[in-house]
């Protein structure tokens, strides 16, 4: 019986990691391909038809072109810090489900570690200590151009976990729990039936949460337009400026990995799972329920990686004092104020479409108080300068 | 003192003067009016502005509307690029009706050519209708600016360029076209559409013709 468990659990490590790197590989010609679309050009189409074993070739020259550790650098350190990178974005994908989980231990749980009552909180531990790589990978290159990379990837990522923590909390006080297969759970029994229970996912109950996650999450995963440790032209590469060969394959592919998480995340947290009216609900129980929901988990994930590569080719990169302020100045008190509006909502027992009109008024009224203390600043300034 | 110190003594004075031309043209820009100066404020950013996400939602479209946009990439080694008809190519010599080449040696080309790229000598032509005919006429493919003056130079339309535009070699020597091989380029591209011979067949083209109304035509007894 252990032994099967063991065997069991051992396919699905495998087949969850060899899933998500493969994903990688091809997310990566799905973002050359989609940005030659948004620039009226072919992209990749010289290997395999449409260039689809492109990514097959990226991965050979990875592994074949001359791995360079300079002779300045701390070794031990200097390699610890990709291992680092990968590990910590593929080790956060032990709770995230993706599929289908039951209390029924019998039956298939489609996720590695089912019933981790603090699900969520894993997470975020260990998507954290990624830091580490960063400081590591830039002290250990003993250079100052790595250094201050590092320092700058470390603050960014480390004042984007504000936000994306709280903005989530709001969620758990939902659901009443830190488990993300019964965060999804409590989105699909809302009560509603029909289509309307599509309005029972958490991106329609607190869109304020679900934007200040989206944008924290782009942070954290040091996408565009936060991508500044990519930033070749204005700030000379960041933490992997030394980097070459496999060791910096391994630090693109935790990006890649931590972009998979996120949309995991955020599609459990916000767009109800494997949930979606009509198809698949809490209470399906048709032959092949399973397979369904999978799809259709993975369908919004699939989703929310195109959304975050459109993103990706469409907004300009943030300067560094812009994107700290962003956080600092905007989404870490509008977060707060979000957790208190749902904890008020539910201490009152007011009714749920309170929320999102709450929500929404009040990233209105921040717009408008930045606003207000931008004009006074500037009108100061011009004052001054009379 | 000398020439050479005498020299230098203009020249010492020539400087001075021009130094003190950039002076005074310097007072006068110091002498711009208050008036002339025009501070521009930072625009005001309303509450539409300032939310940002509408911007954004903006950006997306107009990407999303690209993506699903012709590409405009132009394959070239496996779709050849549509020239336009007057493209500017390389040269060829072209043929009258009966074969023969066109070109009565006048040499306007080669003097209106700017980067003296073309070569001729001529000689006493072997045929009744013309004086004269190029025994050698080479034409430096590398040094050539393909400015199409020869082309519009040309009173009898011998000379025209193609639309060829993929011309290589291993050495500058191979790239010295001479007669022969200008002609082979024009048996190659006569019956091109993009290369229409522009001419009308046996005649020497409209410029002879006005030649001819002045002064007629001499006609050459030495066969």
């Amino acid at each position: 019986m252990t032994l099967t468990l063991l065997l069991v659990w051992l396919v699905k490590i495998a087949l969850v990691i060899g899933a998500i790197l493969g994903a990688c590989a091809y997310l990566i010609y799905v973002e050359r391909k989609l940005s030659a679309y948004m620039q009226d050009r072919m992209g990749p189409n010289r290997v395999g038809p449409w260039g689809l074993l492109q990514s097959v070739a990226d991965g050979l020259k990875f592994i074949l072109k001359e791995d360079v550790i300079p002779r300045h650098v701390d070794r031990f350190l200097f390699i610890l810090a990709p291992c680092i990178a990968m590990l910590t974005t593929l080790l956060a994908f032990a709770v995230v489900p993706f599929g289908p989980t039951s209390s029924d231990p019998k039956e298939v749980q489609f996720v590695i570690a089912p019933g981790i009552d603090v699900g969520i909180v894993f997470v975020f531990a260990v998507g954290s200590l990624a830091v580490y790589s960063f400081i590591l990978g830039g002290w250990a290159s003993n250079n100052k151009y790595s250094l201050l990379g590092a320092l700058r990837s470390s603050a960014q990522v480390i004042s984007y976990e504000i936000p994306l923590g709280t903005s989530i909390l709001g969620v758990v006080l939902m659901s009443s729990s830190l488990n993300l297969e019964r965060i999804i759970q409590s989105q699909a029994d809302q009560g509603l039936a029909g289509w309307q229970s599509l309005f029972g996912w958490n991106v329609w109950m607190q869109p304020l949460a679900a934007m200040i996650f989206l944008v924290s999450a782009l942070a954290e995963a040091n996408r565009l337009p936060f991508d500044l440790p990519e930033a070749e032209q204005e700030l000379v590469g960041g933490y992997h400026t030394e980097y070459s060969a496999m060791k910096f394959a391994m630090f693109f592919l935790g990006e890649y990995t931590h972009m998979i998480t996120v949309s995991f995340l955020f599609s459990a947290l916000f767009l109800g799972g494997w949930h979606f009216p009509g198809i698949a609900g809490a209470g399906s129980v048709y032959t092949g329920a399973w397979a369904i929901k999978v799809a259709v988990l993975l369908a919004k994930v699939a989703a929310v990686v195109f959304f975050i590569m459109w993103i990706r080719w469409t907004l300009p990169r943030f300067r560094f004092d812009q994107l700290m302020s962003l956080t600092w100045q905007g989404l870490v008190p509008l977060a707060f104020l979000n957790i208190v509006l749902v904890m008020v909502v539910k201490q009152f027992g007011w009714p749920v479409w309170v929320l999102p009109i709450a929500s929404i008024m009040l990233f209105v009224g921040a717009v408008a108080i930045n606003g207000m203390v931008l004009q006074r600043r500037m009108r100061k300034q011009r004052l001054a300068a009379a | 003192m000398g020439l050479a110190g005498c020299r230098r003594a203009v020249a010492k004075l020539r400087l001075v003067s021009r130094f003190e031309e950039a002076g005074s043209a310097l007072e006068n820009q110091s002498a711009m009016k208050a008036e002339d100066v025009h501070w521009v404020d930072e625009p005001t950013i309303g509450l539409w502005e300032a939310m940002y996400v509408p911007a954004i939602l903006g950006g997306l479209a107009t990407t999303l509307r690209h993506a699903f946009q012709k590409p405009v990439t132009q394959e070239y080694p496996e779709v050849a690029p549509d020239l336009p008809p007057n493209y500017r190519g390389v040269h060829r010599l072209n043929r009258d009706a009966q074969g023969r080449v066109k070109c009565v040696a006048c040499m306007l080309c080669a003097t209106v050519c700017p980067a003296h790229c073309i070569d001729i000598i001529g000689d006493q032509a072997p045929w009744a209708d013309r004086d004269k005919y190029p025994t050698k006429f080479e034409i430096d493919e590398l040094r050539c600016i393909y400015c199409g003056m020869c082309e519009q130079a040309c009173p009898v339309d011998a000379i025209e360029l193609t639309s060829i535009y993929d011309l290589t070699g291993v050495s500058r020597e191979e790239l010295i076209y001479d007669r022969e091989k200008l002609l082979i380029i024009y048996d190659q591209t006569k019956d091109n559409p993009k290369d229409p011979i522009r001419t009308t067949g046996g005649t020497l083209g409209p410029a002879a013709k006005i030649l001819g109304a002045i002064s007629p035509p001499t006609t050459n007894t030495k066969c």
